[in-house]
């Protein structure tokens, strides 16, 4: 069996131009809901309680409010979660002292008007909590970004390290994006996914890359888009056979893996089709406006004299 | 061309069959069992308890399936849980008759079913999370200035005595903030004082100012006192804790200044909060001679002792409290001059005055230190004053080393060092955490067999050796996993399933390079050499940037992101391995014999001739 029967190399580097528009203009668009709408914090960041209580029969979400309301709770959430049994109830931080007890309140206020829930998962998050998981996760951000800049700086060029760092942080803006535009809950596991995505995607670059160096260093006479077609092309198999693969397994986390793993899967989703695209096609246009050329890897192989003659190869 | 030598067989063969014998544990599961503890540390656990377990239980005509003792307690095994509660209800009737007081720790555990060669070996199940086996989590943070606030303060009334038993006379001392401000009238004063501060108060610098001096802790005390406080409240906990009746808690440091409690089991929040809350209390008084003479206790304290061969004995001692706890500031095992194990307490200066006057007036007596637990009182050291001593002084005895280190943790436990607050808090149900693990099983099998049957129909043999390779990479993984114990969560189960999901990547890689050698002419025995060459420099840049990314997550994740992190990055390192060594090793034993290989099967070769050539006219 076999995919992709295709007979030249497809022309990207023609539509350059169009790409990089699109990507600008979704990257807008996320940066546009980012800044309007923000992202819903979970309780990790923000502080705060959560309460995930499971009843018997269907749980009628107007009495648990009605409950809590009367139990002089004033600003929570309450509302199903996975199931019309299961109910998830927020409640923002209070002062510290009063905060640690909520989850206690809240069970006896339920017991009171709302009977027959059992509690399944509280979580208790404090303020000094929250604000160090955002400044961690930031760090983290960071630090995997220059991580992947020097190393691929290192192992290739400098223009691949910057053309692969601002596609794939393309990735994780429209990743944002997405959560603050349908106001999806982004807690931790959410980070640590779009992270994880980053490292991910960033493989996609490097594939086109190791074949676009392979490419200069064999065949001569080609125009530097002619290579980077000729790179998308030949690897255009590989790319979306191992992105189905990885989307079936998050796509099996989706449906299997329940409410804790939804967003976790859903970032992963968009992080796995966005990076497609744009370790492709944002990529490599952009490699071509720094002015990628073959001098850049012809040079380093008369230096070292006796190198392996294929460049190509580790 | 497609040969390996022996021994690169002999690694996949021996790496498969470790990994075999490391995952084997989590498929035998978990057997019930009741877990002995000691709940003092005064109490010691040995092969003498074992014994008693395994007459009571017998006595009881309760069938076990093994005992055994190890550095936590006595475990015994059951058949089913039935049998598991009978006999816990059994032992802790017998081993703490008196419920009001228990001595040991009678707790239902989970032992891992697998056979005990296994176990030998250091093979045990992964260690599965609070988000999967249900129970409570603290994260408690250590008020830190608190500390110093109280050292502060006590070290200003201590000086206060100091400088009047050197007779220097000042005129006032009073703590701000962080500092200890000493005024004086003049400065002949203040030059005399601040000659014997620092002689005896060697964890203060002083500056001076006019007729002031001011005396701040140096930064290396400051560390010490921060240690102490976080190592002394971690030791209450411990104590604390172990009443709880919880078989496995974990108490640790976390960070500079935190602690992490977590309680596998337990459901009830709020008698876990009331036991972390609680203050034991240490007070020291006189042994009631008279009345240990006549027997007679009236007017007298009576106290239980336990001495080191473990018989409990009642002391009396007076209603009057020498001293609290509050007045020692130091106690730890030490060495005495004829270099016996013993107990190094040391007092302030405050109880170092009263100290003194106690020991010159009762010399040859006994004194008692008494430390009261919910409002129980137990005499933990019963000591002959044999010398006028005053802040420093020692307990000895035939103690061992151990038993000196547990005293001095006695001692510590009267008091928290420094408060605390609970910062974070998370409680999981049982009925939840099964529910996560079914569901993060169910994904990762699921999508395994969706993968592993795309390769072998889009691949064929190549597809059927990927799809090994994953199959290896998964068991490598969870081998590893158990071996280190490294602590399973929802987000690592998810971390499980997406490595698989990327590892793929690599063999896809290699694959559609073999492919495409094929397609450019080259016979099978070349293709695959070359794809199997080419590929490797790809795999190992493209997971060294994701690794990256694991790695960041490691170090700057906390919770649920370091559990993703752990595996993820495991799973690239098992990842390599497995897509590159072990699927060559397969191939390389299916195809690398055969010296006139005129085709493989890797699936359908189509032959467009797609060349990279300069197009004319462009």
């Amino acid at each position: 069996m076999e995919f992709f029967r295709i007979k030249q190399d497809i022309p990207f580097m023609r539509h350059a131009l169009k790409f990089n528009i699109i990507s600008f203009a979704t990257f807008l668009i996320a940066v546009f809901f980012l800044v309007t709408k923000g992202l819903h914090l979970s309780v990790e960041f923000t502080g705060g309680t959560l309460i995930e209580v499971n009843y018997e029969q269907t749980a009628d979400l107007e009495k648990v409010r009605g409950a809590l309301g009367k139990a002089g709770f004033t600003d929570f959430q309450a509302q199903n979660f996975g199931s019309s049994r299961d109910v998830l109830i927020r409640l923002p931080l209070r002062d510290a002292q009063d905060s640690a007890k909520q989850g206690e309140q809240v069970m006896a206020a339920l017991d009171a008007d709302a009977p027959g829930a059992t509690a399944r998962r509280v979580e208790y998050v404090g303020p000094q909590v929250g604000k160090e998981l955002a400044e961690n996760g930031a760090m983290a951000l960071l630090v995997v970004v220059l991580g992947i800049m020097i190393y691929l700086a290192f192992r290739f060029e400098w223009r691949f390290s910057v053309s692969a760092i601002i596609a794939n942080l393309h990735d994780v803006i429209i990743i944002l994006g997405f959560f603050a535009a349908f106001q999806w809950e982004f807690s931790l596991s959410v980070l640590a996914a779009t992270l994880a995505v980053l490292g991910y995607s960033v493989n996609e670059s490097v594939v086109v890359f190791d074949r676009v160096r392979e490419t200069f260093r064999k065949v001569r006479g080609l125009s530097t888009p002619q290579v980077l077609d000729h790179a998308i092309t030949s690897t255009i198999s590989r790319t979306i056979i191992t992105h189905a693969s990885t989307q079936v397994m998050v796509l099996s986390m989706l449906i299997f893996g329940g409410e804790t793993l939804h967003y976790f899967s859903l970032a992963l989703t968009i992080g796995i089709c966005f990076g497609i695209y744009s370790s492709v096609l944002v990529a490599s246009p952009l490699v071509m406006w720094l002015g990628v050329s073959r001098e850049q890897f012809i040079k380093p192989q008369k230096a070292i004299e006796g190198a392996n003659a294929d460049g190509a190869v580790v | 061309m497609n040969r390996y030598p022996l021994w690169k067989y002999i690694i996949v063969v021996v790496s498969l069959v470790l990994g075999f014998i490391y995952t084997l544990p989590n498929f035998y599961g978990e057997s019930p069992a009741v877990q002995v503890s000691s709940a003092k540390a005064t109490l010691k656990i040995d092969e003498s308890t074992r014994v008693r377990v395994e007459e009571i239980l017998k006595s009881a005509g309760i069938a076990h399936n093994g005992i055994q003792l190890d550095a936590v307690g006595v475990k015994a095994r059951f058949a089913t849980e039935d049998i598991q509660l009978q006999a816990k209800d059994v032992l802790e009737k017998t081993f703490n008759p008196d419920a009001s007081d228990p001595q040991y720790v009678v707790a239902l555990n989970l032992l891992s079913a697998s056979p005990r060669w296994l176990t030998a070996l250091g093979a045990l199940p992964m260690y599965l999370g609070l988000d999967l086996r249900g129970g409570v989590h603290f994260l408690l943070q250590v008020d830190m200035q608190g500390a110093l606030t109280k050292r502060l303060d006590s070290t200003a009334a201590d000086l206060r005595i100091q400088l009047r038993d050197k007779k220097v006379r000042h005129a006032g001392i009073s703590r701000d903030k962080d500092t200890i401000v000493i005024k004086f009238n003049d400065a002949e004063a203040r030059d005399k004082a601040r000659a014997v501060i620092s002689d005896l108060q060697r964890e203060l610098s002083l500056t001076q100012a006019d007729l002031t001096l001011t005396a701040t802790l140096t930064p290396q005390s400051r560390k010490e006192i921060q240690e102490a406080a976080l190592k002394q409240n971690i030791a209450t906990l411990g104590n604390r804790v172990n009443e709880l009746g919880v078989a496995e808690p974990v108490i640790q440091q976390q960070g500079a200044d935190r602690i992490v409690v977590q309680l596998p089991g337990i459901q009830d929040v709020a008698e876990a909060k009331k036991m972390i809350g609680r203050t034991a209390t240490l007070e020291v008084r006189m042994v009631d001679e008279s009345a240990a003479a006549s027997g007679v206790t009236t007017g007298a304290d009576v106290f239980p002792h336990r001495d080191r061969d473990g018989n409990v004995t009642q002391v009396a001692v007076k209603k009057q409290v020498v001293l609290t706890g509050d007045r020692f500031t130091k106690a730890s095992s030490t060495f005495d001059q004829n270099h016996q194990p013993a107990v190094s307490v040391e007092l302030d200066a405050a109880g170092g005055r009263i100290m003194r006057d106690v020991t010159r007036e009762n010399l040859k007596k006994r004194m008692a230190i008494v430390l009261f637990d919910r409002g129980r009182g137990e005499a933990i050291s019963v000591a002959t004053i044999q010398g006028e001593f005053s802040s420093q002084f020692q307990i000895t005895g035939a103690f061992s080393a151990r038993e000196t280190n547990d005293l001095a943790i006695l001692i510590r436990a009267g008091s928290l060092a420094a408060p605390m607050e609970i910062i974070e808090e998370r409680t999981i149900g049982p009925s939840l955490g099964a529910e996560s693990i079914n569901k993060g099983f169910h994904s990762t099998l699921w999508g395994f067999i969706a993968i592993a049957l795309f390769m072998i129909v889009y691949y064929q043999m190549f597809g059927v050796v990927s799809a090994l390779a994953l199959s290896a990479n998964l068991l490598l993984l969870i081998a590893l996993l158990s071996l280190l114990q490294a602590t399973l969560t929802l987000p690592g189960i998810a971390a499980i399933a997406l490595t698989l999901g990327m590892a793929i990547d690599a063999n896809v890689l290699i694959n559609e390079r073999i492919r495409e050698e094929l397609r450019a002419g080259m016979p099978p025995q070349g293709a695959i050499s070359e794809g199997y060459e080419r590929a490797f420099g790809t795999i190992l840049d493209s997971n060294i940037t994701t690794l990256i990314a694991g790695l960041a997550l490691l170090i700057f994740g906390s919770g649920p992101v370091r559990g993703f992190a752990v595996v993820h990055c495991l799973g690239i390192l098992t990842s390599i391995y497995s897509s590159v060594f072990i699927s060559r090793a397969l191939i390389n034993l299916i195809y690398g014999r055969q010296k006139k290989l005129t085709k493989i099967a890797i699936g359908q070769i189509w032959k467009p001739g797609l060349t990279a050539t300069p197009i004319d006219g462009k």
